[in-house]
């Protein structure tokens, strides 16, 4: 059984309007940069991609991870997940759209947004994300009419199906802009994509449990330890999944010669990148959280396990903002076993500092993703009145 | 000796000498029909355009190519962007090869690939190569994603970072687009050569690079052209010898 959230207090209220600031921020950076142009951020023509995209490919991966609660349920038949298949659907599309809006927002020419939706290039993954994009928002629609309306419910495993299909080859899709890039010595990879896939898991669902289990102590509904505790291992399982792509992608750049000058500055370099891997990343956002996940004394404990998915979201920001950033500051390889100079910093590795524009962007985009949620638990029956125990798992018996 | 005899000798006279000048004459004006299309005719692919860098014989590096490329494009004068943001259409790179300490210098732009990277991940095909071989952005397409500058191997793209006023007729460029060496091709359809190489005429050869007597591809035959990384196959249309 599904209700709307009743809440018309001033927790609701207040905390929609403070995000409100964030978006109202972030459209005043957006109008800013527009008129000004891009020499007010901290982006350049060496780091060419910035904050904003980190911000955006990171709601963009977790979006396509947050609809895997709702695959779960529908797909692999779980029906413990079930009910939580509506939110789930909901956040996917809500983060989806925070991260577009982001990426939009930081275009060169965001006004001509229209060119990139009438002009395509087939062979550019750039244009097939579009209408990845774009086509997982109507799936995933489609797919939230089917939970919802019992007239559609004949179409509900299909559109499940299909959606989740959707989602992996978008994923692959948003990683694959990475592995595609033939020119810098930390991209061309293909193990970029299925990382980017493992990656949206561990995210995505990190996400989804902050807001499930936010809105069910915001609403005073019951969420019991049967289906947190599912939620907990899973994301053990995930975190793990992205902790052996990335070991692989490490193992096998170490084996080339080529890559060499670039892992040892990732892994081992004096700099905010190797700091950001080996504290944020693995330790903060991988091992901790892990601990946190199978420490027996911290079972059923909510606060650890709220703990365990604010750390993983870090890891993953951290890791994209390795990825993206960490690879464009690193020079290209023009000549092979040669320094190279230049007036336009060849051979240099370049700093970035990010401005409060791209900061107030990106976390614009957060907030409007998280207000589409808002007011859409408070119109439409998304959330279960009760996730107790006994109503995920009647078999369960304490 | 009849009036019929005298008529064929003059007609074989006129034959022969008109034969000469066509034979003396048709090098120049083939050539200039290779050289410069009619502006209502498209490009075709029977050429492609190219050039050769011999870096021993530039005067100082590459200096004067970059101060020629400015000139004529006008870029490089922001007044806001910082160094990290200003455009650079070409640059003079110092290569020292790390065991030897070897060293040269060579201007890097953009090396105009048959198989253009750029070109394949521009989103809306705003990137695109002419027929002819030289690649260029439509900057009324460009949407400013940035995609092509993180693809491109030779850095040789810029994003203009602020507002531009009094462009360059025959240079279009705009805040919030990306632009990179278009080979002068508004010169080049007019049959001349591209600024850079008119500044230094003894280290740059341009030309077609479609035809086997062209002095370009004579040169590249004879004494060889090498590409800047050439293990990833672009089959680049910049070509330096020395490096």
């Amino acid at each position: 059984m599904f209700q709307e959230v009743q809440n018309n207090g001033v927790g609701y209220w207040g905390l929609l309007g403070f995000l409100g600031l964030f978006i109202l921020a972030g459209a005043m950076a957006f109008f800013a940069v527009e008129h000004t142009g891009h020499y007010v951020t901290g982006m350049n023509n060496q780091v060419v991609w910035g904050l904003p995209h980190v911000f955006a490919i990171a709601l963009i991966v977790a979006a396509s991870g947050a609809l895997n609660i709702g695959s779960m349920g529908t797909v692999f038949g779980k029906t413990a997940y079930q009910p939580l298949g509506r939110l789930s659907a909901l956040l996917a599309i809500a983060l989806l759209i925070g991260g577009l809006i982001v990426l939009v927002l930081d275009l060169g020419h965001a006004d001509r947004l229209i060119v990139a939706m009438t002009e395509h290039n087939p062979k550019s993954i750039f244009s097939w994300n579009i209408l990845l994009y774009n086509g997982f928002i109507i799936i995933v629609g489609f797919y939230i009419w089917t939970m919802m309306d019992p007239k559609m419910k004949l179409f509900y495993k299909l559109a499940g199906r299909f959606a989740f299909i959707w989602r992996l080859i978008l994923t692959l899709g948003t990683g694959s802009i990475f592995g595609f890039i033939v020119a810098r010595q930390f991209y061309d990879a293909a193990i970029l994509a299925p990382l980017f896939v493992v990656l949206s898991f561990a995210l995505g669902l990190a996400v989804f449990n902050l807001v499930l289990m936010a809105s069910y102590a915001c609403t005073k509904r019951e969420l019991g330890d049967v289906i947190v505790n599912k939620l907990r291992y899973l994301l053990a399982v995930f975190i793990g999944g992205v902790l052996l792509l990335e070991l692989a992608r490490h193992l096998t750049n170490l084996y080339a010669t080529e890559h060499h000058g670039i892992e040892a500055f990732i892994l081992m370099g004096d700099n905010i990148f190797s700091s950001l891997f080996w504290w944020v990343q693995i330790g903060l956002g991988s091992l901790l959280p892990l601990f946190l996940i199978f420490c027996k004394k911290l079972q059923n404990s909510r606060i650890a396990f709220m703990l365990a998915s604010v750390l993983v979201i870090v890891g993953a920001f951290a890791q994209l903002y390795i990825i993206l950033i960490g690879g464009q500051v690193y020079p290209l390889v023009l000549f092979p076993n040669a320094e190279v100079s230049s007036s336009f910093f060849d051979g240099v590795i370049v700093s970035y500092t990010p401005s409060l524009y791209e900061l107030a962007l990106g976390l614009g985009g957060v907030a409007l993703a998280l207000a589409i949620v808002m007011i859409a638990v408070k119109v439409l029956r998304f959330l279960p009145v009760s996730l107790a125990d006994k109503v995920v798992d009647p078999h369960h018996c304490k | 000796m009849s009036e019929t005899t005298n008529q064929y000798r003059r007609k074989f006279l006129s034959g022969v000498v008109g034969a000469a000048a066509a034979i003396t004459v048709a090098p120049g004006v083939l050539l200039r029909q290779v050289e410069a299309k009619p502006a209502d005719q498209a490009v075709t692919n029977s050429v492609r355009w190219g050039m050769l860098i011999i870096t021993g014989n530039l005067s100082d590096g590459g200096d004067k190519v970059v101060q020629a490329c400015k000139k004529e494009h006008g870029w490089g004068d922001e007044k806001h962007s910082n160094a990290e943001q200003k455009a650079q259409w070409v640059r003079k790179v110092k290569v020292t090869e790390k065991l030897t300490k070897h060293s040269f210098e060579l201007p890097i732009m953009c090396q105009h690939c048959e198989t253009a990277p750029c070109q394949d991940v521009c989103p809306t095909g705003a990137s695109f190569k002419r027929a002819d071989g030289i690649v260029l952005v439509d900057k009324h397409l460009c949407i400013g994603c940035r995609y092509c500058m993180m693809a491109c191997p030779y850095k040789a793209r810029s994003l203009v970072h602020e507002p531009l006023q009094d462009q360059r007729a025959d240079s279009p460029r705009g805040m919030g687009t990306v632009e990179s060496c278009n080979m002068c091709v508004h010169r080049v359809d007019k049959g001349q050569k591209p600024a850079c190489v008119e500044a230094e005429p003894n280290a740059m050869v341009f030309g077609d690079l479609n035809d086997a007597n062209s002095d370009i591809s004579k040169m590249l035959q004879e004494y060889g052209g090498k590409q800047i990384r050439a293990d990833l196959g672009l089959n680049t249309g910049v070509r330096y010898h020395g490096i």
